[in-house]
């Protein structure tokens, strides 16, 4: 099988699920091509070249200076048809969910997104908020095939060396029709949540604005920061800067003490390399406690003053 | 300018969810259902451009079998000014580009100036119907639009990238946007809305005579995820619980 790997620059270098989408096609193909987009791409490449791949394909143009869905898209589409892969393989990264449905579209061939896994029945994806999982498969056609964050580990990367070429795409001003401008960060919080070694998190499940101070209580007592889903950061009840998960940041602490969270994939992705997680949630069917070593299934408001009081108590 | 709100109506996230006697999907009739959350963010923000210029109908748009109008119904309550309803008995097509070409065939001669959609279902979770659309109808595109500021013939879009980054991008209209969850705060709606929703126009059209789309993708069924992760229950009743998680992190953890 002929696969062709669209590769994600990342400020230069080669983002993360590139690397991993790059394994699951070792996994699934022979011939590997990887598709690089962009005119700054000598880190990118010189890494590349220590790969198993048949080809790396780079694509430069005056109009493909940065990111835009019209250019990267016209762009898949003509390297698709000029070397008709049998699949298109990608990590499912925010910029993927940007153009890859307009490369369907252009192609007429099914995109399925934010695979998990494979099994010999089809690629696997989260459906109905993670609480099971749905086996998908393309009918005898092309496809295109985005990897969730983690599908596969980069480690397993099968190192060997490849060639290069390069591919005149036919591209011309009017093809683009946005104007993008360059990238931002915002407020930076006072808090490292990336270095703290206990991380209370709040979600959805604390019910209220008011509650959210158990968490900030429950913390003092065991010596943690206080983190959040995405809920109740959108809610305005904790400071941004204290989200976790694949818009938020990415934690590894020795204690991860979730409080109310249901564990969508996309705040997973940003704590799953917690040493320990213990979860309260009231579901016990929540996906929570799937990656979860202690799952304490009850209501938060019960519990967690309870808790905070014992632990003054025994202090 | 007319915007188009697409809306889809989905499980709600304390719905059981059987899986159905065939194992290809939940057992649709003790699923209660309601509006995508994600859309209600699109809504909530065709709502705010409506009210901040002059002529603006926004249009609701949702496809699926005859219940999906009661979301429909939800958003002119809310403030919407009529609804299309593309009448979709085989709840069983889960194929996004059929979905979307349905959904173009439907709304090309309506001429939209903003497509809005949520970001993603909470069923399926392709998160693709609104930029299908866009490619198919020959618009401009963006998504995870966290702020949206309109402007004679283009539209400001700053969009969420990753890892707390943002960009601004300026689109020609028309364009079809998915819109990011938490950007504005989605209304309820009012008493005299509710009211005056039962007399606002929903205009029924059937999916299967739109087009006959060949299906590319297929969902093949649903299991239950397996974990083999070894995972302690903590169960009981409550000072069991308490004391318990205590044990837990001071000994197990060591973190008190
Ligand atoms: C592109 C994209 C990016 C995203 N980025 C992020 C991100 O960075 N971070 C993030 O967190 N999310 C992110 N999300 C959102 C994510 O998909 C989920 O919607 C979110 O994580 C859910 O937050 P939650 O668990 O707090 O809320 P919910 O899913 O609503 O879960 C609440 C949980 O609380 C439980 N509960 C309710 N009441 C109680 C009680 N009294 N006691 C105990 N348990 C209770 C419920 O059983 C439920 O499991 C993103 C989504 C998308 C599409």
């Amino acid at each position: 099988m002929n696969i062709l790997v669209v590769l994600e620059s990342n400020n230069g270098a080669l983002h993360r699920l590139s690397r991993e989408a790059l394994v699951g096609a070792q996994e699934l193909g022979d011939s590997i091509f990887a598709l690089i987009i962009g005119n700054e791409n000598e880190e990118i490449l010189s890494e590349l070249a220590g790969y198993e791949l048949e080809k790396v394909i780079t694509v430069k143009h005056h109009l493909l200076s940065s990111y835009s869905a019209d250019g990267y898209s016209e762009v898949v589409r003509q390297v698709f048809i000029s070397f008709s892969p049998d699949l298109i393989v990608i990590g499912h990264t925010y910029q993927t969910r940007d153009f890859i449905p307009r490369v369907s579209a252009k192609l007429d061939i099914p995109f399925i997104p934010d695979v998990i896994s494979i099994s010999d029945k089809g690629f696997i994806k989260q459906v109905l908020n993670a609480k099971l999982n749905a086996t998908i498969s393309n009918l005898d056609n092309a496809a295109i095939i985005s990897f969730q964050s983690a599908a596969f580990n980069e480690e397993q990367l099968k190192l060997g060396s490849c060639s290069n070429e390069s591919f005149d795409v036919s591209l011309v001003d009017s093809d683009i029709k946005s104007i993008s401008e360059e990238p931002f960060q915002e407020e930076e919080g006072d808090v490292d949540l990336e270095s703290a070694e206990v991380l209370v998190s709040v979600g959805r499940g604390i019910e209220k604005e008011e509650n959210v101070t158990l968490a900030f209580e429950l913390a003092k007592v065991i010596n943690a920061e206080v983190s959040a889903s995405r809920p109740v950061v959108d809610s305005g009840w904790v400071d941004s800067f204290r989200q976790v998960g694949s818009s938020g940041s990415n934690v590894a602490p020795k204690l991860y003490f979730s409080l109310g969270i249901s564990g969508a994939i996309q705040h997973v992705v940003g704590m799953k390399g917690a040493k320990n997680i213990m979860a309260i949630n009231k579901d016990a069917d929540a996906p929570i406690f799937e990656i979860s070593d202690y799952a304490v299934i009850g209501d938060v408001l019960e519990i967690v003053p309870k808790l905070i009081e014992s632990l003054e108590q025994s202090k | 300018m007319k915007i188009a709100v697409l809306i889809k109506q989905v499980p709600g996230s304390e719905s059981a969810l059987p899986i159905d006697s065939e194992g290809y999907w939940v057992d649709e009739s003790s699923v209660t259902f309601v509006m995508n959350p994600p859309d209600n963010y699109a809504l909530e923000e065709a709502l705010l451009i409506k009210e901040s210029n002059d002529d603006v109908e926004v249009v609701i748009v949702s496809m699926g079998p005859l219940r999906v109008q009661k979301v429909i119904r939800e958003a002119l309550a809310k403030g919407a000014d009529r609804g299309i309803h593309i009448l979709e008995q085989d709840i069983t097509e889960k194929d996004p580009l059929v979905i979307a070409k349905r959904l173009s065939n439907a709304i090309k001669s309506e001429e939209f100036d903003l497509v809005l959609t949520g970001l993603q279902s909470d069923d399926t979770g392709m998160g693709q119907t609104g930029v299908l659309i866009g490619e198919i109808l020959k618009m401009s595109t963006a998504t995870l639009a966290v702020e949206t500021i309109i402007q004679e013939d283009h539209i400001r879009i700053k969009r969420e990238l990753e890892s707390g980054w943002f960009q601004w991008v300026q689109l020609s209209l028309p364009a079809s946007i998915s819109i990011q969850s938490g950007l504005n705060t989605p209304r309820y709606p009012s008493l005299k809305g509710i009211m005056g929703a039962k007399k606002k126009e929903i205009h029924s059209l059937s999916a299967t005579e739109l087009s006959k789309e060949e299906t590319l993708q297929k969902v093949n069924n649903v299991f239950v995820p397996q974990t083999n992760k070894q995972t302690e229950i903590i169960k009981g009743d409550i000072d069991q619980i308490v004391s318990r998680i205590i044990e837990i992190l001071r000994t197990d953890i060591k973190v008190i």
